[in-house]
């Protein structure tokens, strides 16, 4: 069995992302990049269900620039088989994220996608979700256990009310949550070793997807600040203010 | 004018204050607004739906696979009714954020997560970045808007109203592909996180499950809920489904106290719509203070013995 994984490339969740005066959008230059984290975990997932017998290859896939590739060299350092780039400018919507992933689906028959169960800078959280409909298969989203048995898996997943278990048929597409797992650091020999394996780039052209009915995103504004607090010097003086405030 | 629908969330017995969210957006977002409840028997739950204010119209099906509500059954049947609508709401739940993208996508149109603002009938705000920015956007005149509505940004209706039920059968296919096995809940008798006035939480300064203990308690004297930091939960202090933030759940109480939580701004995320904000860490440079209503620095364990001598 063969698994996708999506590697998106975003803002590093340790920088402090910052709208631009004008209104245009965030300010990323120079910002550092990374995998989102959520990918990273979903790997991780990957490698360790092809560690165990389970899966036979893994292979990551990035939509974007050709600067995308970092993050790919990365995921085939974490011990991925092999990369693809589908070649875009264009940030993707997720519809369209989810229509190209159906594309490779397509052309790769794997039996699993494992994808973030959202992305760190739009915390759009539908690709999966999409993708799964598009393809008419099982969704297990927001998943902190996997256990694959033959052709099915039994998907813990992180809801509101607690931990919901469900049972899919595969193929079937999973998304991960943080506790999924702990991802392994990547080492310096890994890196080299990186660098031979198959990365494939496909222009997104090719793959012919409608990228139509997108959202128009207008206009970015800075949150709204909330007003300097005060700090008192006890817990009686805290307790007052709250009562005094009506919050006690 | 527009025509809304909102995909009902319920336990099988109760429907969700989260829908009661839902409806305020759709008021806000202007015109009809309907209801629908898929349950394995929806007739409490749709009587419930008809009483919320606002609402014109409760349509509802009952089918034993809906019993439990997987995204893969319910998502046919809702985006054959959606289509005849121009709007489809559900919350920004985790049962919305798995259900309505899959809606969404039968649709063929992208969603719009969690609304916080309407500028106009198709026309939206939502955060990116973990809150960090707040886009505007909008859907255009041919497309269905799929939307999840941000729940810390709208207040529940109220009830009393009186909407006409109708019920339906299915006419959508269902898959067999997915299967409920169980749910497992751990909160116990806590008020809910999303609705609780108060919420008490406790992060890695606890340093174990047994001196969390010490939250719950002072939780259980104010009727707080009791919510975590990640940390807190990747400790395994508490179950998961206590931690609040930017992956956990985003909460509105009127009070929220964090004990020994610094205040990265993954959590922050969670809580910036909270009425007023107490911080207690014994670390004067934690940025939690920076986003403090009221801040004190000290040690939690002699400081929540303290404040509950005081209450
Ligand atoms: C600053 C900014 C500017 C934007 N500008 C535009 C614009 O000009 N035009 C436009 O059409 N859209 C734009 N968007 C929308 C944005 O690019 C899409 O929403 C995004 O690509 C897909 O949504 P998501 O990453 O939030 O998906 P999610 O559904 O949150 O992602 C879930 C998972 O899907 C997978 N995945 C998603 N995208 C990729 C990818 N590219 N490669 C590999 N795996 C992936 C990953 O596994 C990820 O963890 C913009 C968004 C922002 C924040
Ligand atoms: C993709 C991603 C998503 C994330 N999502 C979330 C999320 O949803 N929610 C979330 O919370 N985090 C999230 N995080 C993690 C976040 O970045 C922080 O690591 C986490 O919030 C830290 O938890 P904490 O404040 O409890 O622990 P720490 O940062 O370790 O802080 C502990 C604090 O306790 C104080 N303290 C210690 N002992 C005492 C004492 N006796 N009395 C008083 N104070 C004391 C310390 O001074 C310190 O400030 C996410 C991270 C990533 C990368």
């Amino acid at each position: 069995m063969k698994i996708l994984v999506g590697i998106k490339r975003v803002v590093d969740f340790n920088v402090r992302v910052r709208v631009k005066p004008d209104g245009s959008g965030v300010d990323l230059d120079g910002a550092k990049m990374s995998i989102n984290p959520f990918d990273e975990i979903a790997l991780e997932e990957a490698l360790r269900l092809r560690e165990a017998g389970k899966a036979t290859e893994v292979i990551v896939v990035s939509i974007g620039t050709t600067a995308c590739q970092q993050q790919l060299r990365t995921g085939l350092a974490m011990g991925a088989d092999r990369a693809i780039q589908v070649d875009t400018e264009e940030k993707l919507q997720p519809l369209a994220a989810a229509r190209t992933f159906l594309a490779l689906v397509e052309k790769e028959q794997p039996g699993l996608v494992i994808l973030g169960k959202q992305a760190i800078d739009d915390d759009n959280s539908q690709t999966g979700q999409m993708l799964a409909a598009l393809w008419d298969r099982p969704q297990a989203t927001f998943a902190s256990e996997v256990v694959v048995d033959d052709q099915v898996a039994r998907v813990t997943r992180e809801v509101d009310a607690g931990l919901e278990t469900i049972e899919i048929d595969l193929p079937a597409v999973i998304t991960s949550d943080l506790r999924l797992n702990e991802p392994r650091f990547v080492k310096l020999p890994d890196i080299m070793k990186a660098k031979r394996k198959p990365l494939e780039v496909i222009p997104l052209t090719d793959l012919a997807i409608a990228n139509d009915n997108k959202l128009t995103i207008d206009h970015y504004a800075p949150p709204a600040t909330r007003e300097k607090g005060i700090m008192v010097d006890s817990a009686e003086a805290l307790v007052a203010e709250l009562k005094n405030r009506g919050l006690l | 004018m527009s025509n809304i629908l909102i995909i009902a969330e319920h336990n099988g017995s109760e429907l969700s204050n989260s829908t009661a969210k839902c409806v305020s957006c759709a008021i806000e977002t202007g015109g009809s607004v309907h209801i629908l409840v898929l349950a394995a028997d929806a007739t409490v739950i749709a009587e419930q739906a008809a009483a919320l204010n606002g609402v014109d119209e409760v349509i509802s099906i009952n089918h034993p696979n809906y019993s439990h509500a997987l995204a893969a059954t319910l998502a046919p049947e809702i985006a054959a009714i959606g289509a005849d609508y121009s709007h489809v709401y559900g919350p920004s739940s985790t049962y919305g954020r798995d259900l309505m993208p899959r809606v969404a996508a039968l649709l063929g149109v992208n969603q719009v997560a969690d609304i916080m603002a309407v500028k106009g009938p198709r026309s939206f705000q939502r955060p990116v970045y973990a809150g960090n920015a707040i886009i505007d956007v909008s859907v255009a005149e041919e497309n269905t808007v799929v939307a999840t509505i941000r729940l810390a940004s709208w207040a529940a209706v109220s009830g009393g109203n009186n909407a006409t039920v109708s019920s339906r059968e299915t006419s959508a296919e269902m898959p067999t592909h997915s299967r409920f096995i169980g749910l497992k809940t751990e909160g116990g008798d806590l008020p809910d996180l999303q609705s609780a006035k108060r919420v008490i939480s406790g992060g890695r300064g606890l340093g174990s499950e047994e001196n969390f203990k010490i939250i719950y308690t002072l939780a259980s004297k104010l009727g707080a809920g009791v919510g975590a930091s990640r940390a807190a939960v990747d400790a395994g202090y508490v179950p998961n489904d206590m931690q609040v933030g930017q992956t956990g759940k985003i909460i509105s109480p009127d009070l929220y106290m964090a004990f020994g939580i610094s205040g990265a701004i993954q959590h922050i995320t969670g809580i910036k719509d909270a009425g007023t904000i107490v911080a207690i860490n014994k670390d004067a440079e934690a940025p939690i203070f920076e986003v403090a209503d009221i801040g004190l620095v000290g040690d939690l364990f002699s400081v929540i013995p303290e404040i509950e001598a005081a209450l």
